[in-house]
């Protein structure tokens, strides 16, 4: 599903970056391990298709991200990869259920509301859909921020520190939701962190040092 | 959902903001709008007013006085001239028609014009009830007359001299109203019509009523051709002004020389004195007009300031639309809607408001009712007021919606 070989980025003329090699299948877990500063960040946004000066080669889902003209590649992103950061950046100025709605509408797909209620009720928010995302605790605004990773079904997940800011109780359920997400839409998963409780709940792990 | 219900809940979630956006640019645009439904209107009232007459020669004086006096019906009489003169004037061969006016007296402060039929007629004017005069004190009375006033066909009145409701009143003689004219949309509509003899009669106090009509069963006396009803020359009439038509283009050069050389006379062109009437008053309006615009332009800059700080609190949402797809020039679409709701918003208001409070103040002050000035007009002119301020709220929103489009979402995610 992804296939990264001699990969390296360049932040400016004269600081870059180099990634190792690495490839996962769909439905393959990853875990991308390092203290901060390490660049787990920029390999997350070049998977991504949101960095695209990259050298050596990026192919996700058959496809070289650097080859896609950049409006191709916001498509490709809409529809096959999903998102979720540490700060959950719901758009504050709409409902949980536009935030979600958002998703279909901008990757230019049609808006499911079955899908949309059967996402709210997978992560156990079936009652807040028409909440104001200001009034949500930071746990679920969190998970609302799944679901709208969620909500296209994307075949590759990708998390940038989704548990950092959250307390164990929270951290676990968050892990858990998003493997459990993953496993159900057969997709991969690449979660980067330099959160170490995550580092026994993954058996592919990357170091970057 | 689509980039408007964006928009849409993004200036809700904002009430304050956008309400002050949108009153800042409305009352501007407002102002504009009133301004222009008024001076529109008056301008064509007037125009409707002066058409057909190219020239007034009256006593000498103010021109100005002597327009407002002849045409509009607002001034007083800069004085008499003697029939006999005029009658001089009205055989200039440069002349196609010239038409008597002998004024001085009102009803309830409407004007009663003492001249033939020719004055109805340059307005097109025709009867709602009732006939045409057909003896002295004998009046028409025009429709704002008989509705503000309410006297009708049949209905008889004493006038007061000169154009108050407090002049020494004629009470010799009453007028008669012989019929009602229909709403003509000009000055005619506040005029009370009759023949130059009933006003005559009106002022011939004292003098034996006899000796002022010359026999004019005499077929050897040459009727006035001003006044049929009496002889021609006579030294001892007096009208107040003659409008004048002219035959030929020419007539604008001599006609008025030849008037101003006699002594007594002068010649005032409606055309040149209400231009001047305009250039002076246009002073007041202007400065109106500059306040709209300094105002428009402040809310623009409020649209901008507005759509920039919120750039800023969504760079944030912004990279996030783009990580789920939204490409970068659906981006600077939303800005620029952004911009253009709320200019559309505020000018739409603006101008619904500039019509409101002209029909307001037509409804309540009633110069403006008896020049026929209403909020219910509209000019295709307010289409580019609206196009304008379109313009203007997406220039508001371009520095933003370029600021959109160049976002780097990479450093933006990365950046927390």
């Amino acid at each position: 599903m992804i296939t990264v070989s001699n990969l390296a980025f360049k932040y400016s003329s004269d600081t870059s970056i180099r990634f190792p090699d690495f490839s996962i299948k769909a439905g393959e877990h990853l875990l991308l391990l390092g203290e901060s500063g390490r660049g787990k960040t920029t390999l997350l946004h070049l998977i991504g298709g949101l960095l695209r000066n990259y050298e050596g080669s990026v192919i996700v889902d058959g496809t070289e991200l650097a080859a896609l003209p950049e409006s191709k590649l916001d498509r490709f992103r809409g529809r096959r990869i999903g998102f979720v950061f540490q700060r959950n950046h719901l758009i504050n100025a709409l409902s949980v259920e536009k935030n979600l709605i958002m998703s279909p509408f901008l990757a230019g797909l049609p808006v499911d509301r079955a899908r949309i209620k059967e996402v709210l009720v997978g992560l156990g928010l079936g009652d807040k859909g028409h909440k104001k995302v200001t009034e949500l605790s930071q746990g679920q605004a969190q998970r609302v921020a799944i679901g709208r990773a969620l909500i296209n079904k994307p075949s590759i997940l990708l998390a940038d520190e989704p548990t950092s800011a959250l307390d164990d109780r929270n951290c676990d359920r968050v892990v858990q939701l998003l493997l459990e997400a993953a496993d159900n839409n057969h997709a991969a998963l690449v979660v980067a962190t330099h959160d170490q409780r995550l580092k026994d709940k993954f058996k592919d792990q990357i170091h970057l040092a | 959902m689509g980039l408007f219900t964006l928009v849409w809940h993004y200036l809700k979630s904002k009430p304050l903001n956008t309400a002050i956006n949108v009153v800042l640019l409305s009352l501007g645009i407002a102002v504009i709008t009133t301004l222009l439904l008024f001076n529109s209107q008056l301008e064509e009232k007037i125009n409707e007013n002066v058409k057909g007459i190219d020239l007034v020669v009256g006593a000498k004086g103010s021109p100005l006085q002597l327009i407002l006096c002849s045409i509009f019906h607002v001034d007083f009489p800069t004085g008499n001239i003697k029939l006999a003169e005029a009658e001089k004037i009205s055989r200039n061969r440069l002349i196609k028609s010239s038409i008597p006016l002998a004024l001085g007296d009102s009803y309830k402060s409407f004007r009663i014009v003492g001249t033939n039929r020719d004055y109805a007629n340059l307005f097109g004017a025709e009867l709602e009830q009732g006939d045409w005069w057909s003896n002295d004190l004998d009046v028409v009375v025009g429709s704002n007359v008989s509705q503000v006033t309410h006297i009708k066909r049949g209905d008889q009145f004493a006038s007061a001299h000169g154009l108050t409701m407090e002049g020494s009143a004629h009470n010799e003689h009453h007028y008669k109203v012989s019929g009602v004219l229909k709403r003509t949309n000009s000055v005619l509509d506040n005029l009370i019509l009759t023949n130059i003899e009933s006003i005559w009669k009106m002022h011939e106090e004292g003098d034996s009523a006899g000796s002022n009509h010359i026999d004019v069963a005499d077929s050897s006396v040459v009727r006035s051709r001003l006044v049929p009803s009496i002889a021609a020359g006579d030294s001892a009439r007096e009208i107040t002004s003659l409008l004048i038509q002219y035959r030929s283009p020419l007539a604008a050069i001599q006609l008025p020389r030849l008037v101003n050389a006699q002594s007594s006379l002068q010649a005032a062109s409606p055309a040149f004195e209400t231009a001047r009437l305009f250039s002076i008053l246009g002073v007041g309006a202007e400065m109106l007009m500059g306040f709209a615009y300094v105002l428009i332009i402040v809310s623009g800059l409020s649209i901008f300031i507005a759509l920039y700080n919120s750039l800023k609190e969504r760079r944030y949402d912004m990279a996030i639309m783009r990580s789920m797809g939204a490409s970068r020039s659906k981006l600077f679409v939303l800005m620029l809607l952004e911009g253009g709701v709320l200019t559309l918003a505020g000018s739409v208001i603006g101008l619904l408001a500039g019509h409101a409070a002209l029909s307001i103040l037509s409804l309540f002050v009633q110069e403006n009712f008896k020049a026929g000035i209403s909020g219910i007009v509209f000019y295709s002119k307010e289409w580019i007021i609206l196009g304008a301020s379109l313009l203007l709220g997406l220039c508001c929103a371009l520095i933003p919606a370029v600021q959109a489009y160049r976002t780097d979402i990479s450093k933006v995610l990365a950046g927390n």
